[in-house]
């Protein structure tokens, strides 16, 4: 078989393949502004879940904590962002201060979930943390009256959108490449923090706690950790969604966002930094396609829409989830470590 | 005092639904420790046919207690088949998999049995027809309708009626073995795979008549009402011990109370007029309330992280340890 990527001979040919994607993903919104705009914000929004499946990834992949309520983060993310930039409390910061603040604000919250549950064992902390992301939806529902603060269901409007030195993110492309270059920056500590000590020592947690501390490890407080990082990134992905929607509500952070996040995470490969940004892209651009085919194929078969493009997306997540527990438990893209691990305890 | 007393009759009818709930919680965690995430759906599911039934019959001119009863009749078996496809297809495959597995597969359920309801029964809000002619009874300034009496009621006796079952039938000791030790049981002859079966049957019927009863008190159902219901009902069963069937009936009942009489005195403990600070909306008997009775929902969170921090193997619960 001929090698056309032998790499150990031709190490140069890394940083040809490098050059490549940075040269693609570069292009990629004028080649998709051609199809539509609407296909640049599309896969803004898919960049937005790439973060925020890579922050759970760190709870749940790394450190074996399943959190249900992780939508929250994103949520405190975005109304952090939503009352500092906005009319509604008058407040105009700029995005530098507010970005940062929203992730250190969701990682306290973290924390603040973190701290009382996390002696909890896996199944019960996940309906606690589910819990959680319900108490927050519940309080910014209703934290319009006495004193209006989150404008309950009707949301925040007109916010700001980012601007450095006079220059305004003002349209999707300049988000897009934005959205880009924070995504890779997650992925970028990501991918650092696996073969970290700390990644190594939440490895060592989710496979054996007992023994994780038997061996010196901090356990509480790496747990805590990865809660309050991977907190923080959904705070970060909340700012930026604020900015990019101008517009927020409760809705936008139900319980259902939470459990897709989880979907992207499982379906791609719990732990695997690959996996998990395959399967936040899968799932985010699926539901697109489905809903540019579904509906005239329903037409022409049926003559009229019988199921909503959205319904068949939840069935499909649904269905994903249990599929690939069944079938493929280490997900499409395992990692090493828990692909080795699922396969000897189910057989 | 009357507030306190109708808080007190409501929070018990509401309480002994979801003890009957958290039954089915508790019994599926008793043998298996798996946390039954599709349960609420079976409820909603339970709630939707009998609203499909009592419509279907409103017109026949049927007593509308038959139609009730009917209306449940078909509920019961249709979530029975549920809780029977449920553990057979998703979760018995994955009984020696991690723990998180069979979690996650609930999960997926629970979303495909949602939308699969929102298919058939669209997602809007049904009002469940009030054919039932309700009396208000007042006893010591607290109002009781007859829908209430009769609730409390029904609960009670499917309460007695499962304990019976479990600590009197050689079903029950069965099901008690195996959630003592499912291979010793299987050792002595008791098939697990059909007793395990056997418990989702029983939580699903359960269920059933619990949405049945749900959706007749409230008025009203929904193809979300699952995911809240399941979760206050699982909150139920964690506070009276979860796998530990008095501990759930105990469990529901105190936290239907809990919730009750905190959504009606949240709003007296939360003005801040109450409280003696000089605002101006306190002038001339003002209020300023901080939080009302739309934080409903929260207390059954809290209760339930409370009790998992403070107390982890519950009220009623004695087997401590990685239990929680």
């Amino acid at each position: 078989m001929i090698q056309y990527f032998d790499t150990k001979n031709k190490p140069w040919l890394i940083w040809v393949g490098f050059a490549l994607v940075g040269l693609s993903l570069a292009l990629l919104p004028f080649a998709l502004a051609q199809v539509g705009t609407t296909w640049v914000r599309i896969t803004n929004y898919a960049l937005l879940y790439v973060m925020l499946a890579l922050g759970l990834n760190i709870v749940v992949g790394f450190a074996g904590l399943l959190d249900l309520g992780y939508i929250a983060f994103y949520a405190v993310g975005a109304y952090v962002y939503a009352l500092l930039a906005s009319p509604q409390l008058g407040l105009h910061l700029p995005f530098w201060v507010i970005l940062p603040l929203g992730a250190l604000v969701a990682a306290f919250f973290g924390v603040l979930l973190g701290a009382p549950t996390l002696k909890l064992r896996g199944d019960y902390l996940a309906i606690v943390t589910l819990g959680f992301g319900e108490i927050i939806r519940i309080f910014l529902n209703n934290l319009s009256r006495p004193v209006n603060i989150t404008n309950g269901p009707q949301g925040i409007a007109g916010i700001d959108p980012f601007a450095l030195a006079g220059f305004r993110f003002d349209g999707p492309i300049k988000y897009y490449y934005l959205l880009l270059a924070v995504t890779l920056g997650i992925i970028l500590v990501s991918l650092r923090l696996q073969n970290s000590r700390i990644g190594r020592a939440w490895e060592a947690i989710r496979e054996d706690e007992i023994a994780a501390r038997a061996m010196g490890i901090d356990t509480r407080n790496l747990k805590l950790l990865a809660f309050a990082m991977g907190a923080s990134f959904g705070g970060i992905a909340g700012g930026m969604f604020s900015a990019i929607q101008a517009f927020i509500s409760p809705e936008s952070f139900v319980l259902v966002e939470s459990i897709m996040v989880v979907s992207m995470v499982v379906l791609g490969g719990m732990g695997n930094i690959w996996g998990v940004i395959l399967g936040a892209l899968l799932l985010s651009f699926i539901p697109e396609i489905l809903r540019w085919t579904v509906t005239p194929v329903q037409e022409a078969l049926f003559g009229r829409m019988l199921v909503e493009p959205e319904v068949i997306r939840m069935l499909l997540f649904g269905l994903a989830l249990v599929l690939v527990m069944l079938y493929r438990p280490a997900g499409l893209l395992p990692s090493a470590v828990r692909k080795r691990e699922l396969e000897e305890r189910i057989a | 005092m009357d507030t306190f007393l109708q808080q007190l009759v409501n929070g018990l009818t509401a309480g002994s639904v979801y003890a009957v709930v958290a039954l089915g919680y508790t019994m599926v965690y008793g043998i298996i420790q798996l946390i039954n995430f599709a349960h609420g759906e079976v409820v909603m599911i339970g709630a939707m046919v009998a609203f499909t039934i009592i419509n279907l019959l409103v017109p026949s001119g049927l007593p509308p207690l038959a139609i009730v009863l009917i209306g449940a009749g078909c509920a019961v078996p249709i979530c029975m088949l549920v809780g029977y496809g449920m553990e057979r297809l998703a979760y018995r495959p994955l009984r020696h998999a991690p723990r998180l597995a069979p979690l996650i597969t609930a999960i997926g359920v629970s979303i495909i049995l949602q939308h699969l309801a929102m298919l058939v029964w669209s997602r809007n809000v049904l009002a469940f027809p009030q054919i039932i002619q309700s009396h208000t009874y007042f006893i010591g300034g607290a109002a009781i309708t007859t829908v209430q009496i009769a609730i409390l009621a029904i609960c009670v006796t499917l309460m007695a009626g499962l304990a019976l079952l479990v600590y009197r039938t050689p079903l029950g000791t069965a099901m008690r073995a195996t959630a003592q030790n499912a291979q010793v049981a299987g050792l002595m002859g008791i098939d697990i795979n059909r007793v395990i079966a056997v418990t989702f049957v029983i939580g699903a019927a359960l269920g059933a008549i619990a949405g049945v009863l749900f959706g007749t008190y409230y008025g009203i159902a929904q193809y979300t009402m699952g995911s809240v219901l399941g979760l206050k009902a699982f909150s139920a069963a964690v506070l009276g011990g979860i796998g530990n069937i008095p501990g759930a009936m105990l469990g529901g009942v105190l936290l239907g109370l809990v919730e009750a009489l905190g959504a009606g005195y949240i709003g007296d403990f939360t003005d801040l007029c109450a409280w003696g600070v000089p605002l101006q909306a306190c002038e001339g008997g003002g209020h300023f309330i901080l939080m009302g009775s739309n934080y409903q929902d929260v207390f059954a969170f809290i209760v339930l992280i409370l009790v998992l921090v403070f107390r982890p193997q519950g009220l009623l619960g004695e087997r401590v340890g990685d239990r929680a």
